[in-house]
């Protein structure tokens, strides 16, 4: 039993914190730590910068670009990108549709998208959720018929993030009405310049377009386009969702909050001193910091445990990860949001011309809005509720 | 990075977990333990000696086994899966682990055959009633005299204090009752004159006892440590306990939540087993969550008991120390909640898992102390 890293592993991450915070431009990271928008050009810049240094996807097999790296050091590389507040490689690419591909997709789709997918040269969004289908998403609706060289797709999708900068579309469909509610579906990648393929924004609660409804009407789709074998989408959606929940715990995230929350503390005036000097405020942060500590080494458990795992299957334990993770990421947000006090409630004051931006408080316009936000990640990744069930049901047999 | 035991640690634990299930796997059991003169078996600590944890936690080269954290808390886990009566806590990790820190070579050579072979006990006399979670704050002196010291005050709820031979009691040699220098640490024989050792059944099941030193004369080699720099031992004997703790509170709440789990999947209402109800599905989720919390956080106590840094290793300690009282709180208190009317009767025995949960809590600081000292050493995530 040793809980710390060995000397390797503690130069391999002094290697990729040195990388982060010299190669990936500070104002992009400061854009991920203030909680501003990113533009798409952002995300593209920070990417090609970690796949030209062969960092984009470690996780991937090897022969497709991946990093002969062990489950150590890519929780540590995912760790550290996080702490140094590097833009997250492209959800939707890294860890959704490339290992998807990478694993069943035919030689001619892997030759064709699995360089642009990582180089994000191609970006992709996720075509899963429906208004009908969310927690439940076995009881989706969208429908491709087959019709001579291509399938024929109608229907809704809800919740699409970024769809707005998406170039492609993976999708879930249903291909044979009579099957089974999990048999029947298949998995398509569909080309979001296909005529019939309307994206429209959905504004969320943070007052941002991070999210989109796409409608989905005649759309043809060539039949090469099809992953795998047809009506077995299913077990594809699967393994997405395993990947998925890979490092949702987003420890580091929370960590660099919590560290931007005691730099902010000390500059933000209370009675006669800082917010530093409250310690109330302090003893509430601690209580989120160590609840945080308990939960990056119960995540280091299931990293250690993956080591020995078929990695194709879901770890029931990682959702308690889900489940912790989000609700202390959420709790940093609340810490951050009481630390901008009165000053959270201006909004929009860049947009709408004050040029006082530089003042004391210019942070705080964004404590808000991402309180705001984050309260998605308690529901989005399989909602907290639903990761209960698994566990009642994986881990307790109830 | 490797969370698996060593061999060695995984027969220990195994050997443990046996003994204590066949001692103590019924409430009968365990209740027959209790109700001894000095609230548990001699034959069970004669065992305990048999097996070789009394010997675990000291050096070869003192005669005992050279057993480090890990390996007290494997014990202790497993002691507290059980609810073993035995006072392994106040014997071996606060009387021993003072007496392993600080001991001379001649006070090893006269106790420790003693302690290690089960023929001895020690307690652990440092606590006062006015001090809460202090541990600068002692106001028992001890007076230099002719040949000596000469002791006076009163300790406050001294684990076990009726089955010590020996109490390793604190008391100044100089100084004000608040200052951290000049806490001094003494042997003192339990049957001293001037020694009075008020004895009761605490609410976990267990037993302590005040006492309360008049114009007790103890020899010059019976200083324990260096003169007036007791509180350092102190503070290490204490961190030493929270480690032990943390790892006994997540035994009893392994053995809760399986309790809790099997009472769930047998019990039966409105026709069907009740764990078929997703409310009550989701407490044992969330009890499960916070067990293994606890758990992770136990294992960083263990490890940082070692680390050399003061700051670091306090910090830690009480980090851990936060982490299992609010597991300990929610498990516990689900636990009883969700076995209804059964759970709150001291006929079953997860209402006494709760009960030790609920005192462990408020042992060697509780969650408003620790979070506090962890608040004000800047916590856990550097601000860099």
């Amino acid at each position: 039993m040793d809980l710390r890293f060995t000397p390797e592993e503690i130069a391999f991450r002094e290697e990729v914190r040195t990388f982060f915070r010299t190669e990936i431009p500070a104002e992009i990271r400061a854009k991920v730590s203030e909680g501003r928008k990113l533009a798409r050009e952002d995300y593209v810049t920070s990417q090609r910068i970690l796949n030209d240094k062969g960092w984009a996807v470690p996780h991937w097999p090897l022969e497709h670009g991946g990093q002969p790296w062990t489950t150590v050091q890519r929780y540590i590389f995912m760790e550290e990108l996080m702490q140094a507040a590097v833009p997250l490689p492209l959800q939707f690419n890294c860890f959704m549709v490339g290992p998807v591909i990478a694993t069943f997709g035919n030689d001619a789709q892997k030759a064709r998208f699995l360089p642009r997918i990582k180089s994000l040269e191609d970006w992709w969004c996720q075509g899963f959720s429906e208004p009908g289908a969310g927690s439940d998403l076995a009881s989706l609706k969208t429908r491709a018929v087959r019709q001579g060289d291509h399938y024929v797709v109608n229907g809704q999708k809800a919740w699409t993030t970024l769809g707005q900068y998406a170039d492609w579309m993976f999708c879930l469909a249903r291909t044979d009405m009579e099957a089974k509610k999990q048999q029947g579906i298949s998995f398509l990648l569909i080309d979001m310049k296909s005529p019939g393929v309307t994206v429209r924004p959905i504004i969320t609660i943070d007052g941002r377009h991070e999210v989109n409804e796409v409608f989905l009407d005649n759309v043809e789709v060539p039949l090469e386009n099809l992953v795998g074998e047809e009506n077995k989408g299913w077990d594809y959606a699967k393994f997405l969702l395993a990947n998925e929940r890979t490092g949702i715990a987003r420890i580091g995230m929370s960590k660099e909050r919590i560290a931007r929350i005691k730099r902010l503390a000390q500059t933000t005036p209370a009675g006669e001193g800082s917010m530093w000097d409250d310690l109330d405020f302090r003893s509430r942060l601690a209580s989120v910091e160590i609840e945080l500590k308990a939960l990056e080494i119960t995540q280091m458990r299931v990293v250690a445990a993956q080591a020995t795992r078929d990695p194709t299957k879901p770890d029931p334990a990682s959702s308690i990860l889900k489940i912790k993770g989000s609700e202390l990421q959420q709790a940093t947000t609340e810490l951050l949001l009481e630390l901008a006090g009165p000053n959270a409630l201006p909004a929009a004051r860049e947009e709408a011309g004050h040029n006082d931006m530089e003042s004391l408080f210019a942070w705080a316009d964004t404590a808000a809005p991402t309180y705001f936000n984050m309260r998605k990640v308690s529901i989005y990744g399989g909602s907290n509720e639903i990761q209960h069930n698994v566990i009642a049901k994986a881990i307790l047999g109830l | 990075m490797d969370f698996d035991l060593s061999d060695e640690q995984s027969l220990l634990k195994d050997s443990v977990t046996r003994w204590a299930a066949d001692t103590y796997g019924t409430l009968e059991h365990l209740a027959a333990a209790r109700a001894a003169p000095l609230g548990f078996p001699e034959a069970g600590w004669a065992e305990l000696a048999e097996l070789g944890l009394l010997g675990l936690p000291f050096s070869e080269a003192d005669g005992g086994f050279g057993g480090g954290s890990v390996e007290t808390l494997v014990v202790m886990e497993a002691l507290g899966r059980a609810m073993a009566p035995e006072p392994y806590l106040a014997s071996i990790v606060l009387g021993g682990g003072a007496l392993r820190l600080a001991g001379s070579a001649d006070q090893k050579a006269a106790l420790l055959p003693g302690l290690m072979d089960g023929s001895t006990r020690l307690a652990f006399a440092h606590a006062e009633a006015q001090a809460r979670y202090d541990l600068n704050d002692v106001a028992t002196t001890a007076r230099a005299v002719e040949g000596g010291f000469r002791l006076d005050g009163r300790k406050s709820v001294v684990l076990n204090a009726d089955a010590a031979k020996t109490l390793v009691v604190s008391a100044r040699t100089s100084g004000n009752r608040r200052d951290a220098a000049g806490i001094s640490l003494f042997l003192v024989p339990a049957d001293a004159p001037g020694v009075t050792v008020s004895a009761y059944p605490t609410q976990d099941g267990g037993r302590a006892g005040d006492v309360a030193l008049a114009d007790v004369f103890v020899p010059a080699d019976a200083v324990l440590g260096p003169l007036g720099e007791g509180l350092g031992v102190v503070e290490r004997v204490t961190e030493g306990a929270i480690a032990a703790v943390c790892a006994e509170a997540v035994g009893l709440m392994e053995a809760l939540h399986g309790l809790t789990v099997d009472y769930l999947k047998t019990r039966k209402q409105f026709g069907v087993a009740i764990g078929s109800f997703q409310a009550l599905q989701h407490k044992a989720v969330d009890m499960f969550v916070a067990l293994e919390q606890a758990r992770s956080m136990a294992l960083y106590a263990g490890m940082m008991l070692e680390a050399t840094d003061e700051g670091e290793r306090r910090t830690a300690l009480s980090a851990a120390k936060v982490q299992i009282n609010k597991s300990a709180r929610l498990v516990g208190q689900t636990a009883v909640q969700l076995h209804g009317g059964i759970g709150m009767t001291m006929e079953y025995i997860g209402a006494h898992h709760f009960r030790r949960l609920a005192m462990i809590e408020l042992m060697f600081g509780d969650t408003a102390y620790h979070q506090r000292r962890v608040a004000a050493a800047g916590g856990l995530v550097s601000a860099a």
